[in-house]
Parts: C-alpha cells; sequence; structure tokens
C-alpha cells in the first residue's frame, strides 16, 4: 500500500505520471513530494510507486 | 513638515534589538529572503519582513501598478503606473532605510529562476498563477540543496480566517494559505484574507531565521 495525501491507497506498481493522470491531476499545477523529497517533474514518467512510500500531492491553486 | 529627522542608523538599530531582542534581531539581520511576486500577497509580506528589518530583501515581478490591484495590493493612487518594484522599494525604504533591498522587474520562468535566487536563502513564493507556483517550487526544490520555500496557496474570499494555516511539507517547503480556496469570478482575492496569508508566510520566514519553532 502506498500513502498518498494521507490515505492509505492500493497503487503500488504503478508509474507516477500515470497515476496523476488517472487521478486527474493538472501537470502544470502541482508538485510531488515523494518520501520528504520533491520529486522532478522529469522523473514523473520513470518513477514507480512502491509499498510504503508516502507520498504529498500538491495541487497549487490561483491567487497571491 | 514631520518633526522628526530621521534616526541614524545605530539608534534605529538599537529601537529594533529593544522591541525584537537582540537573539532575534542578530539572526534577521543577516537574512536573506527573496519575495517572488509582489502583488496582494507579496507586497504585504515584504512590508512586514522590512519592519522586521530583514537585512537583505530581494523584490521580483514584471508587473506595474494598476487601479484593480488597489483593493488589496499594499500601493496607492501616486504608484499607478510604476513598476511594483520600484514602487514597493519606494515605500519599504520609507518604513526602514537601513535595510538592504535589490529588485528584478522581470518574468521569473524555469530558465532563469536558479541564477535569480542564487543568493537568497529563503524565497516567499506570492505569484498568482498556480502554473507559476508549481514552476517554483519544482524548479528550484529540484535542484538547489540550500533554499527554503514558504508558499502561498489558497486564500481567496473572505471570512473562514481560522482555515488559514502554515503546513510543513518538508525542510525545505512550507505551505500557506487554505490550499483549495484558489481565486475565480465571484470569489475573488480580498485584502483581509490575503493579509493574513501574508502574515503566515512573514511569520514562518521570521522563524526559520531565526532557527527556531516557537
Amino acid at each position: 500500500m502506498v500513502q498518498i495525501n494521507g490515505e492509505m491507497k492500493n497503487a503500488a506498481g504503478c508509474l507516477m505520471k500515470e497515476y496523476l493522470l488517472e487521478e486527474g491531476y493538472r501537470m502544470d499545477t502541482i508538485a510531488v513530494e515523494l518520501n520528504k523529497e520533491i520529486l522532478p517533474k522529469k522523473e514523473y514518467a520513470n518513477t514507480l510507486l512502491k509499498d510504503n512510500d508516502v507520498i504529498e500531492i500538491i495541487n497549487f491553486v490561483r491567487g497571491g | 513638515m514631520n518633526q522628526y529627522n530621521l534616526p541614524s542608523k545605530d539608534d534605529f538599530e538599537q529601537m529594533i534589538y529593544e522591541r525584537h531582542t537582540p537573539k532575534v534581531h542578530d539572526k534577521v539581520k543577516t537574512g536573506r529572503v527573496a519575495v517572488a511576486g509582489l502583488g496582494g500577497l507579496g507586497s504585504h509580506i515584504a512590508i512586514a519582513l522590512a519592519r522586521m528589518g530583514v537585512g537583505f530583501l530581494h523584490l521580483v515581478d514584471f508587473d506595474v501598478v494598476e487601479p484593480s490591484n488597489l483593493n488589496r495590493q499594499e500601493y496607492r493612487i501616486s504608484h499607478l503606473g510604476m513598476a511594483k518594484t520600484e514602487a514597493l522599494k519606494e515605500q519599504l525604504l520609507e518604513i526602514n532605510p537601513y535595510i538592504e533591498i535589490r529588485t528584478d522587474n522581470l518574468k521569473v520562468t524555469e530558465d532563469n529562476a536558479i541564477e535569480l535566487f542564487q543568493t537568497d536563502d529563503i524565497v516567499c513564493e506570492a505569484f498568482d498563477g498556480p502554473e507559476q507556483k508549481a514552476m517554483l517550487i519544482n524548479t528550484l526544490l529540484s535542484e538547489k540543496e540550500d533554499v527554503k520555500i514558504v508558499s502561498g496557496t489558497g486564500m481567496a474570499g473572505y471570512g473562514r480566517s481560522n482555515e488559514i494555516v502554515t503546513k510543513k511539507i518538508n525542510e525545505q517547503l512550507y505551505l500557506c494559505g487554505d490550499f483549495v480556496n484558489g481565486a475565480k469570478p465571484g470569489w475573488g482575492l480580498m485584502a483581509p484574507r490575503v493579509m493574513i496569508c501574508a502574515g503566515h508566510e512573514a511569520n514562518k520566514v521570521i522563524e526559520l531565521l531565526v532557527k527556531e519553532t516557537v
């Protein structure tokens, strides 16, 4: 199981990019933290989610 | 004609020492902080940090002051048409004449961000667009080991003050805001709520400079 934004998900084995697209995230308004490090965008397509990964997906919203 | 002469640098610093304590001010006065975006969020952050006596402020924005900004941004009628970098710098020097201020009147991109913020220890993200916010966080944190970012996301509307929070993501990234209320027609940006978020960002900057969470 993978922890994503505080919830346990059955997503191990999925590619990060696939997961993000399936969940409907816009690639250009997010940052992804994988196990306490910001994952570079160019790594989304070749990073596999593993059991016990802790992921935070930040979806920025307009305003400032 | 005002009755006060400009205090000397030493007198000014002494007054800050008395209010903030040497423990705080000795760290704050050597702080190197950038404010990326000088709109409602950034202009208030910069003013708070200038009042705190942050020694080096780096102001970055490409835009000019327009009448529609006046509902929430720290500018006046006399600033209309001026570059925000210049209008804000002018105000900051009227608040604390002894801090160093660097301005860059340009748009931040993934190609210039690393070099632009090279000498800044903390970057306050205060852009309007979510794409710009994501670009800054991804660009700086993918490559720079030694920078900290305090970012604002979700501050539209009025009321619900207590939903504005500061959240630590990791040692390099802090988010301030309610994380969900993006500005849109019928639910725009308003001064009080934007100022709360600005206060959160500026307050976190001070904690980071003093290297102590209280």
